[in-house]
C-alpha cells in the first residue's frame, strides 16, 4: 500500500542537510508574467529557505528562466510579489538587489581578465583595493583557478569559464545566487564532476542557490528541493525522493526518470483506500483524496522496480517476450511484449558478468516479470 | 593476428593518402579564390597608384601629357632613368602646403569627432529598437545615397545661403535683422562633411553594437553596476572596433574631400583636395598634383598601418 502525498513539502523524506525553516529567505507570492497574450509564468507561489539548493526543473518554454529573471530583476512580474528577506523587490532594479546570477552563456566580459571580471562586482560596492584582491584570491582558490588571474575568458576552456562565472557571482556574497543552466554548456563527464563541485562550494559558502535546469538528473543530484514546471505552473514541489517516488501526475512521472504508464479506473474509494484496476491487475493505494469511483487515472511503474528472469516463481506477476534490448553496460533496458501486445519497460542491473551467450537474456526470450505492488504510483491525469 | 594488424595498417595508410589529396585539392581552390581579389587590386588599385607615383617623380613640360618621361632610350642603346624629387621638395618648402595639409587633417578630425558624437547615439538607438522600426531606421540611414551627392551639397547651399531657407526663417522669427553668414565658412564645411559621412559612421557602429551580447549588460547590472557605469565600462570598450572602423571611414575621405570645401567653403577654407584640384586643373601641373596626392596617401596610410599592426597583434593574443 502506498501513501500518496497530496501536499508537498513533507519532512518525511527530506535530506539530512540542515535548513532553517523559521522564515523563508525568498517568498514568491502569486507571481505571473505575460508577454502579450502568452503567459510565461502563471500564478506561482513558492518559499525558499536559507541554505537551500532549489531547482526549477522543466522543459524549454516552461517559464523557469523567466521566473529566474524576475528574481534577478531583469523582468518585472505582471502581477504578484517577490520578497527577499521580507523586502519587496518590485521597485528594486537588478543592480540594487541582493542577488547575483550565473548566466547560461556565462556572460564573462571579454575585454577583461579573469581577475578584472571578478573585481567588477566588488568595485561597484566601493571596496578597498586590498580587500578586493584578497577576496579575488580566496574565491579563485575556492574554484581552483589561482593560476588563471591574468587570462582572458577567450583563453579558457568551457569548464574554466563556468568556474569564473561562478566565482564572479559568488564573490559578492549574495543572499541568493541564481544559476541559469549552470552545467548546460559542459560535456557529460565534466558535467557530472562539476555537479559535485557545485554542491561542495554551496556547502562551504552557505549561500542559497536557485538553479534553473532542464536536466532532471542534474536536478536530482544537486538539489535539496525541486519544483517541476510546465506551461508556467508548478506541477509539483518536493525533495528529489518525493518527486521521484511519489510523482503527483503523469507529467511528473514521465518527466523525472521514466515510467510504464498504465490506464486505470478507480474501482472503489473507501476509508482512505483507493483501488484501481489496470490490465496488469488491481493496485491499491492509501490516499485521503476524494477521487470518485469510476474516474480514470494512471498507475505508474518504474522500469527498475520490475525484475525480469527466465525462471518463474511465486512472485511472478506476468510473462512476456523480449522485444528489444538496450545494453548500457551497468544496466540493460528491456522492452517486454505482453500477450495483449502492450510493451513494458524493464531495467535490470547487470550484477554478474554472463558466463556465455546462453546466460544472457536475448530477443524473443520468454521472461517472467515481477514487482512489488507497493512500488506502483498513483498518478492523476 | 599479424594479418589483422597488416590490414589495419593498410586502411590507415589509405585514409592518410585520401586526406592528403583532399588537402591538395583544397589548397588549389584556395589559391584560385584568393587570386581573383588579388588580381583585381593589382589591376585597379596598385597600377593607377604606380602611375601617379611615377608622374610625381617627373618634371612639368609643355607636352601632352604634361610631364617628362621617366625612362628614355638614348641613341646607342643607353637607357636613362630620370627621377625628379623637386616636386616633393617644393611641397615641403612652401608653407602653404603644410598649412593646407594640417587644416585638412584638423577639419577631418573635428568632423569625425562630431560624426561619432551624433552617430553613436543613433546607432545605439537603432540597435535597441524593435525589428520593424530597426529596418525602417536603417533604410532611412541609407536613403540619402539614392540621390546624387552633388545634388545634396547644392541643397545645403540653398539652405545655408544669405537668402537661404535658414536665414529666411531666422529673419522671419526676428532672431536677426541681417542674414547670418553661413555659406562659404568653415562651419558650412563641417555641416557638409558631417552630414555626408554620418552614414559611414553609423553603419559600422550599428554592425558592431548589434553583435554585442545583451547578457553582458545584464551581467554588469546584476553585479551592481548602474546604467551609466555599465555604458562606460562595458558597452563603450566593446564597441571600440566599431568606433575605429567608423572613424576611419569618415576621417580618410574627409581629409581628401574636394567638393564640399569647394562648394560650401568657397575660397575661404583651405583643404588639400581643393589644392590638388587647383594644381591639376588650373595650373596643369600634373607632377606637383601627383606629389600632393602621394604625400596625402602616406599621411593617411601610415597611421592606419600602425593601427592594423597592433590590431593583428591583439588578435594573436586572443
Amino acid at each position: 500500500m502506498v501513501n500518496v502525498k497530496t501536499s508537498s513539502g513533507s519532512d518525511a523524506l527530506t535530506d539530512t542537510k540542515e535548513i532553517s525553516k523559521d522564515k523563508p529567505l525568498l517568498e514568491i507570492r502569486g507571481v505571473s508574467k505575460k508577454f502579450g497574450d502568452f503567459i510565461a509564468v502563471n500564478n506561482v507561489d513558492l518559499d525558499i529557505y536559507q541554505g537551500e539548493l532549489f531547482c526549477l526543473l522543466g522543459g524549454s518554454g516552461c517559464g523557469k528562466t523567466t521566473l529566474l529573471r524576475m528574481l534577478a530583476g531583469f523582468e518585472k512580474p505582471s502581477s504578484g510579489q517577490i520578497l527577499i528577506d521580507s523586502q519587496d523587490m518590485s521597485e528594486v532594479p537588478p543592480y540594487k538587489r541582493p542577488t547575483n546570477m550565473m548566466f547560461q552563456n556565462y556572460a564573462l566580459f571579454p575585454h577583461m581578465t579573469v581577475e578584472k571580471n571578478i573585481a567588477f562586482g566588488l568595485e561597484q560596492d566601493g571596496l578597498a583595493k586590498a580587500e578586493i584582491s584578497d577576496k579575488i584570491d580566496s574565491i579563485l582558490k575556492l574554484v581552483e583557478l589561482q593560476d588563471y588571474k591574468k587570462r582572458r575568458p577567450q583563453q579558457l576552456s568551457g569548464g574554466q569559464r563556468q568556474r569564473v562565472a561562478l566565482a564572479r557571482a559568488l564573490v559578492k556574497q549574495p543572499k541568493l545566487l541564481l544559476l541559469d543552466e549552470p552545467l548546460g554548456a559542459l560535456d557529460k563527464k565534466l558535467r557530472e564532476q562539476t555537479q559535485f563541485e557545485l554542491m561542495n562550494i554551496q556547502d562551504k559558502v552557505g549561500v542559497t542557490f536557485v538553479v534553473v535546469t532542464h536536466d532532471q538528473e542534474e536536478a536530482m543530484t544537486l538539489s535539496t528541493r525541486i519544483a517541476v514546471m510546465d506551461r508556467g505552473r508548478f506541477i509539483q514541489t518536493g525533495t528529489p525522493t518525493e518527486i521521484y517516488e511519489y510523482p503527483r501526475d503523469r507529467f511528473v512521472a514521465d518527466f523525472i526518470g521514466s515510467a510504464n504508464i498504465l490506464d486505470g479506473k478507480v474501482v472503489s474509494n473507501l476509508e482512505g483506500i483507493i483501488k484501481v484496476s489496470t490490465y496488469l491487475g488491481k493496485f491499491s493505494f492509501k490516499s485521503n483524496s476524494n477521487i470518485s469511483k469510476g474516474s480514470n487515472l494512471y498507475v505508474g511503474l518504474r522500469p527498475e522496480k520490475i525484475s525480469i528472469s527466465r525462471t518463474s516463481s511465486k512472485s511472478t506477476n506476468i510473462t512476456g517476450y523480449i522485444d528489444d534490448i538496450g545494453y548500457f553496460g551497468n544496466t540493460s533496458r528491456y522492452k517486454v511484449r505482453l500477450d495483449n501486445d502492450q510493451i513494458i519497460d524493464v531495467t535490470a542491473q547487470n550484477q554478474k558478468r554472463p558466463k556465455d551467450e546462453k546466460d544472457r537474456l536475448t530477443y524473443e526470450d520468454k521472461v517472467q516479470l515481477s514487482w512489488d505492488n507497493s512500488s506502483a504510483m498513483l498518478l492523476l491525469k | 593476428m599479424s594479418s589483422v594488424k597488416k590490414e589495419k595498417n593498410l586502411s590507415t595508410d589509405l585514409r592518410y593518402y585520401i586526406s592528403l589529396s583532399a588537402d591538395k585539392l583544397q589548397s588549389k581552390w584556395k589559391t584560385i579564390v584568393i587570386f581573383i581579389p588579388f588580381a583585381w587590386l593589382l589591376l585597379f588599385f596598385l597600377t593607377p597608384f604606380f602611375i601617379v607615383a611615377k608622374i610625381s617623380l617627373a618634371e612639368l613640360v609643355i607636352t601632352s601629357p604634361p610631364f617628362s618621361k621617366m625612362i628614355e632610350w638614348v641613341d646607342g642603346g643607353v637607357i636613362t632613368i630620370r627621377l625628379v624629387f623637386d616636386n616633393f621638395i617644393y611641397i615641403f618648402d612652401d608653407p602653404l602646403y603644410a598649412r593646407t595639409y594640417l587644416n585638412s587633417v584638423k577639419i577631418a578630425l573635428i568632423s569625425t569627432f562630431l560624426a561619432l558624437l551624433i552617430g553613436y547615439p543613433i546607432a545605439y538607438a537603432i540597435v535597441r529598437s524593435k525589428p520593424v522600426t530597426k529596418q525602417l531606421l536603417l533604410f532611412a540611414i541609407i536613403l540619402p545615397f539614392w540621390t546624387s551627392f552633388l545634388l545634396r551639397v547644392y541643397a545645403w547651399m540653398g539652405l545655408l545661403a544669405d537668402q537661404g531657407t535658414i536665414n529666411n526663417i531666422l529673419i522671419y522669427l526676428g532672431v536677426t535683422d541681417t542674414p547670418i553668414r553661413l555659406l562659404y565658412t568653415e562651419f558650412a564645411v563641417y555641416i557638409g562633411i558631417v552630414y555626408t559621412y554620418l552614414p559611414f559612421m553609423i553603419l559600422p557602429l550599428y554592425a558592431n553594437m548589434e553583435k554585442l551580447d545583451g547578457s553582458l549588460n545584464e551581467a554588469a547590472a546584476d553585479l551592481g553596476s548602474g546604467p551609466i557605469n555599465t555604458f562606460f565600462k562595458i558597452t563603450l570598450p566593446l564597441s571600440m572596433p566599431g568606433i575605429i572602423a567608423g572613424s576611419l571611414l569618415v576621417f580618410i575621405p574627409a581629409t581628401g574631400e574636394y567638393v564640399i570645401p569647394d562648394l560650401l567653403g568657397g575660397g575661404n577654407v583651405q583643404m588639400i583636395g581643393r589644392q590638388l584640384y587647383n594644381e591639376f586643373a588650373r595650373n596643369i601641373d600634373w607632377p606637383v598634383a601627383s606629389a600632393v596626392a602621394i604625400v596625402l596617401l602616406l599621411l593617411l596610410v601610415l597611421p592606419m598601418a600602425v593601427y592594423q599592426h597592433y590590431q593583428a597583434k591583439a588578435a594573436e593574443v586572443k
